[in-house]
């Protein structure tokens, strides 16, 4: 069964990278990005596709690590943190951010179904699952993360995002600095 | 029973998906702002028009039966 | 018993809200109030049946909203009975327009008119609650206060919301929102108050002279009512007179009656050169020709304007009416709940082209900007604010066409740039 120890080690490595894919993503939706080649709807919508396509990596990465056996992981570790006998630390990061992940996907899921209000204060929240991501596999990735091209790819995750944050926070669209002054002068904020 | 494509205006934030997925029937004012002209959605352009509705990360856009 | 019986009518056919103060020249107390129409005349409407009868009557007796709109009030109460579900009647005595004291006027001079108004108001729904909204700080605030206190027969509680100044917060679904979650800025529609409301309640929203005028139909009958004004305009109405008159102030007028004569009454400067009728965001008319246009919705829609608040703004001979409405159209502009981008950007970019209208900017292509604009901002906001900057500014190009063709031919206002029409920007506003 080690195999699938293996594999799940790579498919968390590919879910990092995915996931910051999406992060940077959303920061560029979120920002209103657009260029000719690559409309709003495209980015959008391609946000939207790769965080699918994370959620499924990150379960490829969770159910072989507790299928495998070789450290023990209970199903119940996946979503409640902290509470595992294997790196508790660590692997209650990941439950952290899987749990996080799991709470974005659902209400976008729903949108159409729920408050406004609700859904954007989950969908911040994605800028506090992709760090906690980050050292979940930093931490509990050792020699995978800690050393090598896999810390060159998790330095990279890290500037990526970093990048798309600081852009994102640099932007914003006459309409909300509208919205913000009103506010002020309204004395809601 | 027609339907009809409608903005809440408070809801809007300008973000400008619903004019470049449904340009038949929804324009651009000065500010971003959309200008749903006539409102009524031909059966054709259902499809797309509801494609817009769900594209608006402001959920600003709806079809509704009149 | 198929008619009501009505009390011995009022015989004056002008001033009927008023007639207290124009005998007296006294406020009403709640005494003088009982001595002259009695109690509110609940118990001639009794139950379901008499609740239906009481909505009838007002329906014939062709009542429309004093607030602005002029909403036909027979048809509200309808819609909101209809509702079911424990209404709730808000009595809207925010005066936000700066050209308009008929509001307070009324409720100096007869306040148990009003508060009859919204009892009867509330028993035709079969409301669970009034609540009168007025601006935070209003001195009347405390004799409104007292003369509730001295009431003691009132079957429905009545109590007091403060209101934000700002301009839009009193608009029906501000109010609304203002009770529901403290924020007193207008809502999408549907739903309309009417619908759901406060707590999600059917909610009559009623300007204070409505009632007033309620609550005497209810006593002495639609055909009393009917008496005077007009087929389409019925009754009489308060009108507020400011500008260039000697005479400014809130007088009592039969609905139909000459906008000339209501200025003749303020004693107007013979030589003023328009009128701005409804209010800050009504419609300017051109004197003489404003003079032989009735005060009733058919008679002025047909010259341009509307009824609105009863306001009329004189405006003298020495002022440029572009630069007014500039001045007038950038106070909308700030007072916009800034919620819908038509309004937060368009507002301000009329007042910009009417600015430079009025500074003889050269700017050629500044007329068909302007057109092009009003059509995009008219409608497209949640509530009619936007709209009311548009109709005061189409009116403007209309009435004043002269003094804009001056202005694009490079000539300056000869006069300084002062402005008549008073208005200040309203205070930061609080939650």
């Amino acid at each position: 069964m080690i195999s699938l120890w293996y594999a799940s080690r790579a498919a968390g490595m590919l879910a990092l990278i995915l996931l910051t894919g999406t992060v940077v993503l959303g920061a560029l939706t979120g920002g209103r990005a657009s260029s000719a080649r690559w409309p709003r709807f495209t980015i959008a919508a391609l946000h939207h596709n790769l965080s699918l396509l994370t959620v499924a990596f990150v379960a490829a990465h969770v159910v072989t690590a507790v299928v495998d056996g070789y450290a023990g992981i209970a199903w119940l570790d996946t979503v409640v943190p902290f509470v595992s006998v294997y790196h508790p630390f660590w692997l209650g990061l990941g439950a952290a951010a899987f749990d996080l992940l799991l709470a974005l996907v659902a209400t976008s899921l729903l949108r159409t179904r729920i408050s406004p209000k609700v859904w954007r204060a989950v969908h911040w929240a994605a800028y506090a699952c992709w760090p906690v991501a980050l050292l979940h596999g930093f931490g509990i990735g050792a020699g995978d993360t800690q050393s090598g091209w896999g810390l060159a790819v998790v330095i990279a995750c890290l500037a990526a995002a970093i990048a798309a944050v600081l852009w994102r926070v640099g932007t914003s669209s006459p309409d909300t600095r509208a919205r913000r002054g009103a506010e002020k002068a309204w004395s809601l904020r | 029973m027609t339907e009809h494509l409608r903005v809440d205006p408070i809801a809007c934030r300008a973000n400008g998906l619903c004019a470049d997925l449904l340009p038949e029937l929804v324009d651009l004012d000065e500010w971003g702002y959309p200008i749903v002209a006539g409102s009524d959605v031909p059966a054709p352009l259902r499809a797309t028009a509801t494609r817009a509705v769900r594209a608006c990360p402001a959920l600003a856009l709806s079809l509704t039966d009149r | 018993m198929t008619t009501t019986q009505h009390a011995a009518a009022p015989q004056d056919a002008d001033h009927r809200l008023l007639a207290d103060w124009y005998e007296t020249g006294a406020p009403a107390d709640l005494a003088t109030h009982l001595t002259r129409h009695g109690p509110a005349p609940l118990d001639a409407y009794p139950g379901g049946h008499g609740r239906d009868q009481l909505i009838a009557e007002l329906e014939r007796s062709g009542l429309r909203g004093r607030g602005g709109a002029g909403f036909p009030t027979g048809r509200k109460l309808r819609a909101v009975a209809a509702g079911g579900r424990g209404p709730v009647v808000l009595v809207n005595a925010c005066e936000g327009e700066p050209v308009s004291g008929k509001d307070h006027a009324l409720l100096s001079l007869a306040p148990h008119l009003v508060l009859d108004g919204a009892v009867l108001a509330a028993h035709a729904v079969a409301a669970v609650e009034i609540i009168v909204c007025l601006h935070d700080g209003d001195p009347l605030a405390r004799p409104l206060a007292n003369a509730v206190a001295a009431r003691r027969t009132d079957p429905v509680p009545i109590r007091f919301q403060p209101v934000p100044r700002r301009y839009v917060a009193s608009e029906e679904s501000a109010l609304v929102n203002l009770l529901n979650t403290g924020d007193a800025r207008p809502t999408s529609k549907p739903p309309r108050p009417d619908q759901r409301g406060v707590a999600g309640r059917p909610t009559l929203v009623d300007n204070v002279e409505t009632l007033a005028h309620l609550a005497l139909i209810a006593r002495y009958g639609a055909d009393w009512f009917r008496a005077t004004g007009t087929q389409d305009t019925p009754g009489t109405t308060l009108v507020t007179v400011t500008g260039a008159v000697r005479e400014p102030g809130v007088r009592e007028v039969a609905c139909g009656t000459p906008v000339g004569t209501v200025l003749r009454l303020a004693d107007a400067a013979a030589d003023a050169q328009a009128v701005l009728v409804g209010g800050i965001a009504g419609a300017w008319l051109p004197l003489p020709f404003a003079a032989r246009v009735p005060l009733a919705h058919r008679e002025l829609a047909d010259a341009g304007a509307a009824l609105g608040v009863g306001a009329l703004f004189v405006l003298p001979a020495n002022a440029c009416g572009v630069a007014e409405t500039a001045h007038i159209v950038r106070y909308l502009a700030g007072e916009s709940a800034a919620q819908c981008g038509p309004c937060v950007f368009g507002l301000p970019a009329l007042a910009d082209d009417l600015a430079r209208i009025a500074g003889a900017t050269a700017d050629t292509g500044v007329i068909a900007r302007l057109a092009n604009r009003l059509a995009i901002v008219e409608g497209r906001g949640a509530c009619r604010h936007p709209d009311g900057a548009v109709r005061v500014t189409r009116s403007a190009l209309r009435t004043f066409a002269t003094d804009v063709d001056r202005h694009r031919a490079g000539q300056r206002c000869v006069h300084s740039g002062q402005s008549y029409v008073p208005l200040r920007q309203g205070e930061r506003g609080y939650r």
